[in-house]
């Protein structure tokens, strides 16, 4: 065995690690450089007018996203009613019911949504809700994000509760108490952060989509409360806008983007906080 | 927690003894004692067969999608037929549905992304499993690639048309092909930015299964890292790699917005990967809102539906492969 | 008096702030098995992993002081030559699961890129199965993979594996406790055949097998080297008090 040779070995792994340290953090470069310039572009165009006028007809100055800020908080709100509630319950069942058929099809199923498209889920929104009720809404667009929202609640609801230890229902059965006080008064506050930090995570995931949205709440020029009724988002303004060729529409999508991604990130780093305090495997 | 266990109710199996007065206000208050319990029992059977139902409610969102995609499906299905998805034409003013140019743009731009993509996915999976699981460098490092898929997709897509198509433009120019800008190539490069964080954090979990004996064997027998990585660790997790990597092409097939923002919208069939086309997903979001025709909103469904089953099964074989490595 | 193969002069290591080995100073004769005792977390293993700086591959392990073999500083060495001289069997038998048993024995060779023409590798695989009373045992079966045989077997294979690379020094790291009554028998056995071409260094917690196949123990308490002599004196008439209460079960 010469001596050369494990020379050459030693060259070749540090040459490895280089490489490898190398491609790894290249991956942030884009990601910061992407960063920096909804920054750079943003920054200007916001400001409190920007934040409570709706956006102008073109060629008039002034404008801005109240319509899409008021119409991403409300869908966002009636998505989180409908996919919390249905979503905890859901993980409930498959963490009590780990081994009956049902459970394995229901886990199936979950895994399922998981991975269909988004837009998948906003053409059956459309044929379940536009069509029937004759027209674009608000609430068909929450529709759609809820169902986008269930796998991620459901999932962190039921890694969440599979983490505790059985004797904590087993010690609270034993005093007396009925399955659903058991579940809500013990094992749900034990469990909480878990879930919640799953409920951010989704919420914060449903805050970005827009194809969703596409076929269902459709998009609004004007404020809007109704949610029986098209309603614009943030996602979807700066979709349309991006997309127009006029330039100040185009500066108004900056700025929404730069809104749209502060709130983002600041819902990851909540979600972060609260995961600190409890490992949980979503 | 006191009152609760005070009021925590009775046994199914027994009811307590309790001295009961024979007087009318002591038997009021065995029987209020008594329909408590029963109240809780039945309160108790209310909310297990919630739960059942809720789980059933997963089971029939799944098949009411699949249905509903179908039945959407079932116009084009029958005037078209199937060989509509190798048809080379989409012009729906003549009525010509041919899907095989939607076919191409999400088969080239996908696997392009995935191509371009891996290299980084496997690099960062291997320096966070291997060298640094642990530190502040490694956690920023965990936290910035996390980070990449939580950024919203229709901000990757106007960052796209902003950046990247001007780039791509010079590109073209300089390559001798028409620059447009637009087209497969730069969803590709949009589309292999954001699915990284896929491959790359299930190949990291995976990595970090590998049993420290098997590694400390090669390593006792005088391998460096590298040759331990390449001889122990890829083995082991090859399937496991695998599996992350069909998550990220899972991913990159359903994608929309991004892909929408920067592929050109051509209904055409792509010549080479710089020209503009269309994905599936794109087409739908373009053309659906001003499908006028049953057919032509027919047709756009079927392309879901395949879109649906396409994603469904990568996805569930991906987690089928990882449910396989996690309980070996 | 028998030449000296490993020193350690003033040695330590630790985990961190975790001093776990504290000034060891031992000479480890050519050609003899030495048995290093101690009750758990006295450091022995430790010691064990500084010899073939398998230590070091712990994030945050530290060492100091001097360590040779035949006088040449084994942390002035590139650790691939150390661990080329110095074997090592590890505590549950580790295989290749993915390799036949024929590419298990050879696979230190594969692993250093060393490439050898086939007859030579069939004679290094026959070779070392024989050393360790595999041969016969799995001769007609090297093509099969190295999960399908028993956990005495299964060791014994490992062993093979490190004979394979010709070492100086072999280091055994509790060989026998995963392993059944009769495996360890046979393990033992081996112990002695081995030495004639080895020096063998077996940390281990069972008393009675270091009685049993060494020739000079090394008593670890603590981090520290207690006590270090002839094994027959070790047992019946040890000098230090906390080697005595050891050997008589106060602690173990």
């Amino acid at each position: 065995m010469e001596i050369r040779s494990v020379k050459y070995r030693i060259g070749k792994n540090y040459g490895f690690k280089a490489l490898v340290t190398l491609f790894a953090f290249a991956c942030v470069i884009p990601l910061l450089f992407i960063l920096f310039f909804i920054l750079k572009q943003g920054i200007t165009k916001i400001n409190w007018h920007f934040l409570v006028n709706v956006p102008k007809p073109v060629g008039e100055l002034g404008g801005g996203i109240a319509n899409a800020l008021v119409g991403s908080i409300l869908i966002i709100f009636f998505s989180s009613l409908i996919a919390i509630p249905i979503g905890v319950l859901a993980g409930i069942y498959l963490s009590e019911n780990r081994k009956s058929r049902l459970a394995y099809w229901s886990r199936l199923c979950v895994d399922i949504l998981q991975g269909v498209p988004s837009i998948v889920i906003g053409i059956v929104a459309y044929f379940w809700i536009v069509k029937p009720l004759g027209g674009f809404s608000a609430i068909s667009g929450s529709i759609a994000l809820a169902i986008m929202m269930l796998p991620i609640v459901v999932r962190s609801t039921e890694e969440t509760l599979k983490l505790l230890p059985s004797s904590l229902q087993e010690a609270a059965f034993a005093l007396g108490m009925p399955f659903h006080r058991v579940i809500f008064k013990v094992v749900l506050p034990v469990g909480i952060s878990g879930i919640l930090s799953g409920v951010m995570l989704s919420i914060a995931r449903i805050t970005g989509e827009t194809a969703p949205l596409l076929f269902t709440a459709f998009g609004n020029p004007y404020l809007s409360f109704n949610i029986g009724k098209p309603m614009q988002s943030l996602p979807l303004l700066i979709f349309n806008y991006a997309t127009s060729p006029y330039d100040d529409w185009k500066d108004l999508a900056w700025g929404a983007s730069l809104v749209l991604l502060l709130w983002v990130l600041l819902l990851n780093i909540f979600t972060k906080l609260i995961t600190r305090k409890w490992k949980v495997q979503l | 927690m006191d009152t609760s266990v005070k009021n925590a109710g009775i046994t199914r199996s027994d009811l307590p003894l309790r001295v009961i007065h024979s007087t009318p206000e002591g038997i009021a208050k065995a029987k209020n004692r008594i329909r408590r319990s029963f109240r809780q029992i039945r309160t108790e059977n209310v909310f297990r067969q919630t739960l059942v139902i809720v789980g059933l409610l997963m089971v029939i969102l799944v098949l009411g999608i699949l249905l509903t995609l179908v039945v959407q499906s079932l116009p084009s299905l029958k005037t078209l037929g199937p060989k509509y998805l190798w048809g080379k034409v989409w012009d729906p003013v003549q009525d010509v549905y041919g899907a095989l140019p939607f076919l191409v743009g999400t088969l080239l731009s996908s696997f392009l992304a995935l191509i371009i993509s891996i290299p980084f996915s496997l690099a960062v999976a291997i320096w966070l499993g291997e060298y640094y699981p642990k530190g502040w460098l490694p956690n920023f490092l965990k936290n910035a690639v996390e980070l990449i898929a939580a950024v919203p997709s229709v901000i990757y897509g106007f960052w796209g048309l902003a950046v990247l198509v001007p780039i791509v433009r010079n590109l073209e120019i300089r390559l001798g092909v028409s620059p447009i800008g637009q087209g497969i190539f730069t969803s590709s490069l949009i589309l292999a930015i954001m699915i990284i964080p896929y491959a790359a954090s299930l190949g990291r979990s995976m990595i970090q299964l590998v049993p420290s004996q098997l590694k400390e064997a090669a390593f006792g027998l005088g391998a460096t890292r590298w040759e331990v990585i390449r001889s122990v660790v890829l083995p082991y997790t090859k399937s496991g790699l695998f599996a992350g990597i069909l998550l990220s092409l899972g991913r990159a097939l359903g994608e929309t917005m991004a892909v929408t923002m920067v592929i050109g919208n051509t209904s055409l069939m792509p010549k080479n990967i710089f020209a503009p086309g269309n994905t599936m997903a794109s087409v739908i979001a373009n053309e659906f809102t001003e499908a006028d025709k049953p057919v032509y909103v027919s047709a756009l469904i079927e392309l879901g539906l395949v879109l649906f089953l396409v994603t469904v099964v990568i996805n569930l074989i991906g987690k089928k492969i990882i449910d396989r490595f996690t309980h070996d | 008096m028998e030449s000296t193969i490993i020193k350690s002069r003033n040695f330590n290591a630790s985990f961190g702030s975790n001093h776990v080995v504290k000034n060891v100073n031992i000479d480890i004769p050519r050609n003899k098995v030495i048995a290093v005792m101690g009750p758990s977390g006295c450091g022995k293993t430790t010691y064990l992993r500084c010899i073939n700086r398998m230590h070091e591959l712990i994030p945050g392990a530290t060492s100091s002081g001097e360590m040779t073999i035949n006088d040449e500083n084994i942390y002035q060495m590139h650790p691939i030559f150390v661990r080329l001289k110095i074997g090592m069997v590890f505590q549950r038998p580790n295989p290749f699961p993915n390799l036949s048993i024929y590419d298990n024995v050879i696979a230190g060779y594969k692993l250093n890129g060393i490439r050898l023409p086939k007859a030579e590798r069939d004679r290094v695989v026959e070779h070392s199965l024989t050393r360790v009373a595999l041969w016969n045992e799995v001769k007609d079966s090297l093509t099969k993979k190295g999960s399908f045989l028993s956990g005495g077997q299964q060791q014994r294979l490992c062993i093979a594996r490190a004979v394979a690379m010709e070492p100086e020094v072999l280091l055994f790291d509790e060989p026998t406790s995963a392993l059944d009554p009769i495996s360890t028998s046979t393990v033992e056995e081996l112990f002695h055949e081995l030495k004639t071409n080895y020096t063998l260094i077996i940390v281990t917690h069972n008393m009675q097998q270091a009685a049993r196949v060494s020739d000079k123990t090394a008593f670890f308490y603590l981090g520290e080297l207690v006590e270090y002599d002839e094994t027959k004196i070790m047992f019946t008439a040890p000098k230090d008090s906390r080697t005595q209460n050891y050997i008589t079960g106060r602690f173990s």
